[in-house]
C-alpha cells in the first residue's frame, strides 16, 4: 500500500516538473514572437529602448510600412518568386524523383552518386558564374525575379529524397498490374502512382513555397544593390543596418508581422503533410 | 565463420561501448594505407577499365565500317543519312540538323574560344581618344574599347568543349543506330518510325521524357558552373583582376599553396583558414548534437504518458517552424546586440554598469550561437524523433522494464541506439548542412567580431567567410578554393562516416 502510494507520489512530481519545463519552454519559444508584435504597435520608433510594452500603441508603423517604403514591391517579389517556385520546383523535384523510384534505366546508380558528390559542394560557389551569366541575360537586379526562380528550380531535382523515399514505399505491384493492363508508363504516373502521393506532393509545394521568403543568401547576391528587386529577407535586412536601424526598427516588426501571419496561417493548415514529410524523409536519409 | 574469429574481435566484445566506437575508428585509421592502397587498385582498375572500353569502342566502330553498306558508310560522315535512307526521317534529320549546327558553331565561334582558353596573347582593354561629331563639332572623346573578356571566354570555351563531347557521343549514337538498324533489315524486320520513337517516350524510354529537364537544368545551372568555379581556383581572378577591363590569367596552385604555407604570426591566410575550419567542425558539432539530444528530450517529454494538451505543446513548437527563420534571427540578433532590448533592461534597471557583449566578446559570440541555434533547431527535432520515438516496438520496453531496467537504463540500452541506428544518415547529413548553414550565423552575427585577417571573423563559417569574400571583396578566386576546400572537407567526413558506421549496424542490429 505505501509503495504504491509513494510511486503514485513520484509520478506526479516528475509529471508537475514536466509540466513547468514544457510551459518555460514555450513561453522561451513564443517570446521573441510576442516581443515583435508588441513592438509593432509601438509609435516611438527608436529602438534603443529596454521596455517591451508600448508606451504609446497605434496602427502608424503599418501605415508608413505600405504607404512610405517599398515594402510592399519587395512582398510583391516575394510572393510571384514563391508561386513560381512552388509550382516548377514541385514538377523538378516529382519527375527526378518518379525516375529514380519507378524506372530502372541505364545510367540510375551513375546518376544518383553524381547527384550526392555535386551537393557536397557548397551551393553558393555556383553562385559567382550565374551571376555573371544571368546579368548578361539582363536577370539581375531589376530583373531578379525572374532570375531568382530559375536560379531556384532549375536544378532543384537534386533535392528529390524525401520524394523519392515517399515514391518507394507505394507498392511496385499496382504499376505491374496496370501495365499489364496495357496502361503505358506515363499513364502509370499520372493515374496510379501520383493520385497516391498527395500528401508528399503537398509537403513538397509548401516547402517549395516557404524556401523563397527565408533565402537571404542568393537573393542577396542576384538582386545586390537594387532595391526593387529585393525579397522581403534581403529589403529587412536592410534597415537593420546599422544606420538605419534607427528609424526602421519598428517598421521591421511590422513587416515581419506582415510576412508571418499569412505564412503561419498556410502553415498550420497544412501541418499535417509536413509533419509526414518531415519525419519520413529523416528516416530514410 | 566460427573459425575466423581473431583475438582482435574476441577483445571487442569486451569493450564498452564507447571504448568501441573509439575502437571502430582506431581500425578505420589504421586501416587507412590499406584502403588508399584498394582506391589506387580501383582507380587503376578504373583506368583499365576504361581504356578497355574505348577499345571496344573503336574495335565496334571499326567493325560497323567494314561491315556497313554505302548508306552506313555514308552516315560516317553525314550524320543521319542511314537512317533517312532507311525511312526513319525524323530522326534523321535530327542527326544532320544537330551536325550541320555542330559544325558551324565550331568553325565560326567555338573553335576560337578554346584556343583562347590558353588566356594567353589576348587583346586587352585600352582607352583610346576617338573623333566623333557632336552637334556639328568634331570633339576629341576617349572612350574605352574593350579586349577580350578572360570570364567569357572561360565561360564559352569550357560550353564548347562540352558541345565537343556532346558531339562525339551523338555521332557515335548514329553509327551505333546505323549498325543496329542494319542488323534489324538483315533479319527482315521492320524498323520503328518516327511515331514509334515519339510513343516510346512516354512508354519504354519514358525516363528519358523524365529526366530531361531536371538533368539539363543541374547540367547548366550546377555541373557547369562548378566545374567553372574550379578553373577560376587556378587563376587569379580578383578585385584587381576583373574583367571586362581587367583581365585575369592561370596561377596554377599557387592559390591552394597560400592555404598551407605556415608562415610567422596568426594572421596568415593559412592561419586564418586554419581558425574557421576548426570553428565549422566545432559550430556543426554541436549545433547537430546539441538539437538532436534536446529535441528528442522535448519530444519523450511530450508523448510521456499521462502529460495532457500534447497537441498544445507541439503546436507551439511547430508554430516557430512555421516563420520564416529570417525574422526570428534578426530579431533576436538586435535583441541582444549592445544597444538592444535584452542590455537596455539591464542597464536601466541597474542589473548591469555596462553592457554585456554577446556579439562582440568572441567566446560569447560562439556560445550565442549555438545556443539560439537550439531555439532554432529544436521544433524541427523534435518533430522528427517524435516519429522515431513511436516506431521503438514497445515489447522492447516492456520486456526490459520486466528484467527490472529503470527507465534511465532503458534510455541508454533501447531508445538511444534504436534512435542512433534510425537516424545515423540523418546525422549525417544535417552535420554537413550545418557546416554550410549560411542563415543562422549570417543574420545573427554576420560573422563578428571581426579579429581575423582576410576579413573573417570570429564566429564566421566556412560558407559566411566565402559569402563575404565574394560580395564585399570580389576576392572570387580565394572564394573558388574555400568552395573546393569546404567540399573536400564534407566528402572526408562523408567517406569517413560511411566506413565507421558499418560496424555501429551490426553492433545495434534490432529485429
Amino acid at each position: 500500500m505505501k509503495k504504491a502510494s509513494s510511486i503514485r507520489r513520484n509520478r506526479i512530481m516528475g509529471n508537475t516538473a514536466i509540466y513547468i519545463i514544457l510551459i518555460v519552454m514555450s513561453i522561451v519559444w513564443l517570446i521573441p514572437f510576442v516581443f515583435i508584435l508588441l513592438q509593432s504597435f509601438r509609435c516611438e520608433n527608436t529602438w534603443m529602448v529596454g521596455y517591451i510594452i508600448p508606451q504609446q500603441w497605434g496602427l502608424d508603423n503599418y501605415i508608413n510600412l505600405f504607404t512610405q517604403t517599398s515594402f510592399l514591391q519587395w512582398y510583391k517579389n516575394t510572393l510571384i518568386i514563391a508561386c513560381f517556385n512552388a509550382v516548377l520546383q514541385t514538377l523538378m523535384v516529382m519527375m527526378m524523383s518518379y525516375a529514380l523510384s519507378r524506372l530502372r534505366f541505364r545510367g540510375r546508380k551513375f546518376l544518383m552518386n553524381a547527384m550526392l558528390v555535386l551537393g557536397m559542394f557548397p551551393g553558393f560557389l555556383t553562385m559567382i558564374i550565374l551571376y555573371y551569366v544571368l546579368k548578361g541575360m539582363g536577370l539581375t537586379q531589376d530583373g531578379a525575379v525572374p532570375g531568382l526562380i530559375l536560379v531556384y528550380f532549375a536544378s532543384s531535382g537534386m533535392g528529390y529524397y524525401v520524394f523519392k523515399g515517399f515514391l518507394d514505399t507505394i507498392p511496385k505491384s499496382l504499376d505491374e498490374a496496370a501495365r499489364v493492363d496495357g496502361a503505358t508508363r506515363f499513364q502509370v504516373m499520372r493515374k496510379v502512382v501520383l493520385p497516391l502521393s498527395k500528401p508528399i506532393v503537398i509537403y513538397t509545394v509548401l516547402t517549395a513555397f516557404m524556401a523563397p521568403w527565408a533565402d537571404y543568401i542568393f537573393a542577396s547576391y542576384i538582386a545586390f544593390g537594387t532595391s526593387s528587386g529585393y525579397n522581403v529577407a534581403v529589403g529587412l535586412y536592410s534597415w537593420l543596418t546599422k544606420d538605419m536601424i534607427n528609424s526602421n526598427y519598428t517598421l521591421f516588426c511590422a513587416g515581419g508581422v506582415c510576412i508571418a501571419i499569412p505564412i503561419t496561417i498556410l502553415f498550420m493548415c497544412l501541418q499535417k503533410y509536413y509533419v509526414e514529410g518531415v519525419t519520413g524523409g529523416a528516416v530514410k536519409g | 565463420m566460427a573459425d575466423k574469429i581473431t583475438a582482435k574481435e574476441l577483445k571487442y566484445l569486451h569493450y564498452s561501448k564507447p571504448m568501441r566506437l573509439l575502437f571502430s575508428i582506431w581500425n578505420f585509421i589504421v586501416d587507412i594505407p590499406n584502403k588508399l592502397w584498394h582506391l589506387i587498385c580501383a582507380i587503376g582498375r578504373a583506368f583499365k577499365n576504361f581504356g578497355l572500353a574505348v577499345a571496344h569502342e573503336f574495335q565496334d566502330i571499326f567493325l560497323t565500317f567494314k561491315n556497313g553498306d554505302w548508306k552506313t558508310r555514308i552516315s560516317f560522315v553525314i550524320m543521319g543519312f542511314g537512317s533517312v535512307a532507311r525511312g526513319q526521317v525524323m530522326r534523321g534529320i535530327l542527326f544532320l540538323l544537330f551536325e550541320v549546327v555542330f559544325i558551324v558553331y565550331m568553325a565560326l565561334w567555338g573553335g576560337a574560344w578554346i584556343v583562347k582558353l590558353s588566356l594567353k596573347n589576348l587583346t586587352p582593354t585600352t582607352t583610346q581618344m576617338v573623333t566623333t561629331t557632336i552637334a556639328g563639332i568634331d570633339m576629341e572623346v576617349e572612350t574605352t574599347v574593350y579586349g577580350d573578356n578572360t570570364l567569357q571566354i572561360l565561360i564559352y570555351g569550357v560550353l564548347s568543349i562540352v558541345f565537343i563531347l556532346c558531339f562525339i557521343y551523338t555521332w557515335r549514337l548514329n553509327v551505333k543506330q546505323n549498325r543496329d538498324a542494319q542488323a534489324i533489315l538483315a533479319k527482315g524486320k521492320k524498323l520503328k518510325s518516327g511515331k514509334d520513337d515519339l510513343k516510346s517516350l512516354v512508354d519504354d524510354q519514358f525516363h528519358k521524357t523524365v529526366l530531361a529537364l531536371p538533368v539539363l537544368g543541374i547540367v547548366i545551372f550546377t555541373v557547369i558552373p562548378i566545374i567553372l568555379m574550379i578553373m577560376i581556383a587556378f587563376t587569379n581572378y580578383d578585385f584587381n583582376h576583373t574583367p571586362p577591363v581587367n583581365m585575369f590569367e592561370w596561377v596554377g596552385w599557387s592559390n591552394f599553396n597560400q592555404l598551407f604555407t605556415w608562415g610567422n604570426g596568426t594572421s596568415t591566410f593559412s592561419a586564418t583558414f586554419g581558425e574557421l575550419l576548426s570553428w565549422t567542425l566545432i559550430w556543426a558539432f554541436f549545433a547537430t548534437f546539441t538539437n538532436y539530444f534536446l529535441g528528442m528530450l522535448v519530444a519523450m517529454m511530450i508523448n510521456k504518458k499521462g502529460i495532457k494538451l500534447k497537441k498544445l505543446w507541439r503546436g507551439i513548437l511547430v508554430l516557430t517552424i512555421a516563420i520564416p527563420q529570417f525574422i526570428s534571427l534578426l530579431y533576436v540578433s538586435k535583441m541582444f546586440s549592445d544597444e538592444g532590448l535584452v542590455n537596455r533592461f539591464l542597464i536601466n534597471n541597474g542589473i548591469v554598469s555596462t553592457a554585456i557583449p554577446f556579439w562582440t566578446d568572441p567566446t560569447m559570440a560562439r556560445v550565442m550561437v549555438i545556443i539560439i541555434n537550439i531555439w532554432v533547431g529544436v521544433p524541427y527535432l523534435m518533430l522528427i524523433t517524435t516519429g522515431v520515438l513511436m516506431n521503438i516496438p514497445s515489447d522492447l520496453y516492456e520486456s526490459a522494464r520486466i528484467d527490472g531496467a529503470n527507465p534511465v537504463q532503458q534510455y541508454f540500452k533501447i531508445t538511444l541506439p534504436y534512435m542512433f541506428f534510425v537516424t545515423g544518415p540523418y546525422l549525417l547529413t544535417s552535420f554537413t548542412g550545418n557546416m554550410n548553414n549560411f542563415n543562422v550565423i549570417y543574420l545573427l552575427t554576420g560573422g563578428a567580431p571581426y579579429t581575423l585577417s582576410d576579413s573573417a571573423g570570429k564566429t564566421d563559417l566556412l560558407i559566411t567567410w566565402l559569402y563575404r569574400l565574394t560580395v564585399t571583396n570580389n576576392d572570387y578566386k580565394t572564394a573558388a578554393v574555400i568552395g573546393i576546400m569546404v567540399f573536400v572537407v564534407v566528402a572526408v567526413i562523408s567517406l569517413v562516416v560511411y566506413n565507421v558506421m558499418p560496424s555501429m549496424k551490426n553492433e545495434e542490429d534490432f529485429q
